[in-house]
């Protein structure tokens, strides 16, 4: 079986992370908290973060982000909050990898829309773009990792 | 949404104000970017599903590009989408028709 970065104990989840990659997660919360800090609601990225409810009626949507838009990123905060606190953990409790969980996949979600990608979408697509590359790294990174978290919180 | 009763003066906002039992529906839409797994894991953390109906919901997302996975009063189709929004999920809400 191939090695496990996360892996379920009794006690809750060990995160046995390379210290490049703990390098790498540990520069991810305060770039997440830049975009919303900045909160651009021209961007795509975070468009996509907070996505339109009603799928024909601007009015009903505008009127949904108002009432929900702080709760929101209040949760997102807290998630920034509790990854950072335990960036450095060996192990955590549930509560906290899903504030890990959270954090990485809104931050699939910006690089994916920054990446423009698809299902189909490739690492050969940004050969030539050293910036795009390591973005596309970065993703396909997380979403290994991602995929890790899911099955150790499902118990598998 | 239409507006249809032009000769009513004191009509109410809106419509489902008066047909409170139409039952509203929450659709997530496919995208390219969260994981069928990640998709499984929040429809059964989120709705309590059992892990078959979570897995045939997200199949449903990725092949038929939608699917509808609550529904109810409007309150709780809102509550739902919102969280689904946390979960970086695209969801919207609309009225069963």
């Amino acid at each position: 079986m191939a090695f496990r970065r996360i892996k379920r104990t009794r006690r809750g989840f060990d995160l046995r992370l390379p210290a490049p990659e703990r390098d790498v997660l540990r520069t991810l919360p305060d770039q997440l908290r830049a975009l919303l800090d900045e909160d651009d609601r021209a961007d795509p990225a975070m468009r996509r973060l907070y996505p339109s409810a009603h799928l024909d009626d601007e009015a009903a949507s505008t009127e949904f982000d108002t009432i929900v838009r702080d709760d929101l990123t209040e949760q997102r905060r807290n998630a920034l909050d509790e990854m950072a606190r335990t960036i450095e953990a060996g192990s955590v409790n549930e509560e906290e990898l899903l504030a890990w969980l959270a954090v990485i996949n809104d931050l699939r979600l910006v690089l994916g829309v920054r990446l423009a990608v698809t299902e189909e979408t490739t690492p050969a697509e940004f050969s030539g773009d050293d910036e795009a590359s390591a973005s596309y790294a970065l993703y396909a990174y997380l979403s290994y990792l991602e995929e890790e978290m899911v099955e150790a919180l499902s118990g598998r | 949404m239409a507006q249809t009763a032009p000769v009513e003066v004191e009509r109410p906002e809106s419509e489902e104000d008066v047909t409170p039992d139409v039952p509203w529906i929450v659709i997530v839409w496919n995208d390219p970017i969260n994981l069928m797994s990640y998709v499984v894991f929040v429809f059964q953390k989120l709705f309590g599903y059992n892990r078959e109906k979570a897995t045939k919901l997200m199949l449903d997302v990725h092949q038929k590009g939608r699917a509808v996975v609550s529904e109810g009063p409007r309150e709780k189709c809102e509550f739902d989408v919102s969280r689904l929004h946390a979960h970086g999920l695209w969801a919207t809400l609309q009225k069963d028709r």
